[in-house]
């Protein structure tokens, strides 16, 4: 019984022998195109498009998953852009960003440069680097965590005590907090940019090297004049998506904090922890949305900013 | 022959199989998961499918995190538990959201309630219904190690009773290295463990304050006493050095290492220290004030029943609800999750009472409070903030009780139904 209704439900679906026929053989094969290309389009609607509208119109209610949603009008930007909570997590994601994203990228670029000269053992270096990339980020949190507890227990304070260095506090200081969950979120991302550099510094042709060595160019020259100027793409990049990826920080500071998330004192949250919580600890979706909505824009933002400002100049 | 009599056992196996699913009825209950909570739940449910064999009951568990989500989340798919955990602090949610009705006065007479279970029971009141019932409480103790007592003089068959003999104690566990760090804490100071509740149903009211008015919904702890009780707590590590908050990052990992003499934290910790091999330790009650003034913070998980569960299945549920708020239920809690009978009779047996480690916090519950939180992690998060304040940033400790108590405020008028 399937099979004749298979062979109704293709008869069916087939589009009438001489129309179809009629077609061009250009048109026929733009149908098959599109036909296939629906499908991942479609999927992305459903799961990116239709979400993130529907979190626009969220933004614009008082929702709480128990009552069906209200509008309030912009009661809850207006709410966000006066709580003094907000402009504290909004200058921590932008430090977060700002100091983040140079940093991990000068000292990637570093490692990949020389790194790429080394011969001996390249394979296992390369390996060591790229292997935080790899570890899970709440394992990876929780033995920084550890790393950064008081004298005892705490390897770095331990090691700082022996050479005569007071103890720092680290992530119990309302100072030192942000800086030491960088370290770790710069160091976890480390690897994958420096294997990105490295294809980047490899598909430099050799042959430009050699030109400019014959011409005498020194190396800082040549670092100056070529290899950063072709390595241009595979910066602009890493610059997005390193950039992306710090404004939307949230594992590496959840599992270091999650005594007191984003904390202490709320010197190291985030903009997603913030979001985090008032949606799935406070129940007001309707005002997480609003916050999602400012981060969306930050990201839109800064992204278009980036790629207009590392544009190819013609 | 033999596949015919084969063949016409299975029928008559199915078809009695058919019989029993057409008569019984199925209700699902909903918890979160935690080893012992869902063996002690298996072994009820069993219990009661003995006794009531047209009823089966489906457990159904989730992670602690996604739980109320869940909860929220199956109301709105229109199906969900027709008997459901909740914490007492999530009900004024659950009763606005319409997610649960009131306990049938039928098999839940008010006057049974009130009489037999606990006070603290009140606040699965709303109005003039109850909306569901615990199984089980929880209440905090001070948990003391026996070998850190010893080693520092101290008699480990008489631990503090009061808040001078607790710091007393304290001073002299304590431990520091050439340099100054801390080696082992005298106590364990973490706020954003049990220390809050401590400080805000018992030192507030030790030190003369009341926590809140008004059911909770007026902040009354910015007062002389709350400032008292705040200084008293951050002293202890400002100037008694009896301990430091994040030592060892959290209280109890602190206790469990053995490196905290002393830590305050509830009957939930239990099973995790009973694992501990490297020391002996004991619990008392909370340390008294100089005029003998105890309190104790206690919390539980309830039952209740889903609004939308009518006809036979919230028979079946009323049935259910009955048994595993039952004397016997309490008992097989107590035995497999180590939390406290929620029933008074249940509670204070002479057995109960007399041994070590239940009896101080069976004593605690006599005189506990429970706070009525809006927003439990909010007001939680308020607290550790006006601690840190002052351990951190050097705030007074005046400024800084004022402005927890005003955001905190905030809160709970945030999360008043409009």
């Amino acid at each position: 019984m399937s099979v004749t209704a298979d062979r109704q439900g293709a008869a069916a679906s087939r589009p009438d022998g001489t129309f179809w026929n009629r077609r061009s053989m250009r048109t026929k094969r733009l149908v098959w195109v599109w036909s296939f290309l629906a499908l991942p389009i479609l999927f992305y609607s459903v799961i990116r498009f239709y979400p993130t509208i529907e979190a626009f119109w969220l933004s614009l209610t008082n929702w709480d998953l128990l009552k069906p949603p209200q509008f309030i009008g912009f009661a809850n930007y207006e709410k966000l852009f006066a709580d003094p909570q907000f402009w504290k997590v909004f200058k921590n994601t932008f430090a977060y960003l700002l100091v983040g994203t140079p940093i991990s990228l000068l000292l990637s670029f570093v490692i990949a440069y020389h790194l790429d000269r080394v011969r001996f053992m390249h394979g296992l270096i390369r390996g060591l680097y790229f292997l935080p990339y790899l570890t899970t980020a709440a394992a990876m949190a929780w033995v920084w965590r550890w790393f950064y507890q008081p004298a005892p227990i705490g390897v770095i304070n331990n090691a700082l005590g022996t050479i005569g260095i007071p103890q720092q506090p680290f992530i119990r200081s309302v100072d030192q907090a942000l800086p030491s969950i960088m370290v770790t979120a710069i160091w976890a991302g480390l690897g994958f940019q420096i294997i990105i550099f490295m294809a980047g510094l490899r598909s430099i042709p050799n042959t430009f090297y050699e030109a400019a060595r014959i011409d005498g160019l020194g190396e800082w020259a040549i670092l100056r004049k070529i290899t950063l100027p072709l390595l241009k793409p595979t910066t602009v990049f890493l610059v997005v998506f390193s950039s992306i990826g710090f404004l939307r920080i949230f594992d590496q500071v959840y599992n270091m904090t999650t005594n007191d998330p984003g904390g202490p004192l709320g010197s190291t949250k985030p903009l997603v922890l913030m979001i985090y919580q008032t949606a799935f600890s406070s129940y007001a979706m309707g005002y997480a949305a609003a916050q999602t909505v400012v981060l969306f824009t930050i990201l839109l933002c800064v992204s278009l900013l980036q790629l207009w400002i590392l544009r190819e100049k013609k | 022959m033999r596949k015919a009599t084969l063949f016409a056992g299975l029928i008559a196996g199915f078809s009695t199989l058919a019989l029993n699913a057409a008569q019984a009825v199925e209700i699902e209950y909903w918890q979160y998961v935690f080893d012992t909570r869902v063996k002690a739940m298996d072994q009820l449910i069993e219990n009661f499918e003995k006794a009531n064999p047209d009823i089966t009951v489906k457990q159904t568990t989730f992670p602690y995190a996604d739980y109320q989500t869940r909860v929220i989340a199956a109301k709105m798919g229109g199906q969900g538990p027709d008997v459901m955990q909740l914490f007492y602090g999530w009900l004024d949610k659950f009763v606005a959201g319409g997610l649960l009705q009131p306990l049938p006065t039928d098999a839940f007479p008010h006057d049974k309630i009130e009489a037999d279970f606990f006070p603290i029971v009140s606040a699965m009141k709303r109005g003039d219904d109850y909306y569901g019932l615990p199984t089980a409480v929880r209440s905090l103790a001070l948990f003391y190690n026996k070998k850190l007592f010893t080693e520092a003089g101290l008699d480990p068959a008489n631990p503090p009773k009061t808040l001078d003999e607790f710091v007393a104690a304290a001073e002299k566990t304590t431990k520091r290295d050439a340099s100054g760090n801390l080696i082992v804490a005298g106590s364990t100071l973490d706020m954003g463990g049990q220390d809050h509740q401590w400080w805000r149903e018992v030192l507030v009211r030790q030190f003369g304050g009341e926590p809140y008015t008004d059911n909770d919904r007026k902040v009354a702890y910015n007062t002389e006493a709350g400032e008292k009780a705040l200084k008293f707590y951050t002293d202890l590590q400002l100037e008694k050095k009896i301990g430091q908050a994040g030592f060892m990052d959290e209280g109890q990992a602190a206790f469990r290492a053995g490196m905290a003499a002393m830590t305050i934290d509830g009957t939930f910790r239990l099973g995790a220290f009973k694992s501990i091999e490297g020391f002996e330790w004991g619990v008392t009650e909370l340390p008294a004030n100089a005029d003998g003034v105890r309190s104790n913070y206690a919390s539980y998980f309830a039952n209740g029943i889903s609004a939308t569960t009518s006809g036979e299945k919230l028979e079946a549920s009323k049935k259910f609800l009955t048994y595993i708020s039952s004397p016997e239920a309490m008992d097989v809690w107590l035995k497999t999750v180590g939390e406290l009978p929620a029933r008074r009779a249940a509670a204070m047996t002479d057995a109960n009472l007399a041994d070590p480690i239940y009896g101080p916090f069976l004593k605690g519950l006599e005189y506990a409070r429970t706070t009525m939180f809006v927003d439990e992690a909010a007001q939680r998060q308020n607290t550790i903030d006006m601690a840190n304040r002052i351990l951190l940033e050097g705030q007074s400790v005046k400024d800084s009780l004022a402005q927890g108590a005003a955001a905190e405020q905030a809160i709970i008028d945030a999360a008043a139904p409009k």
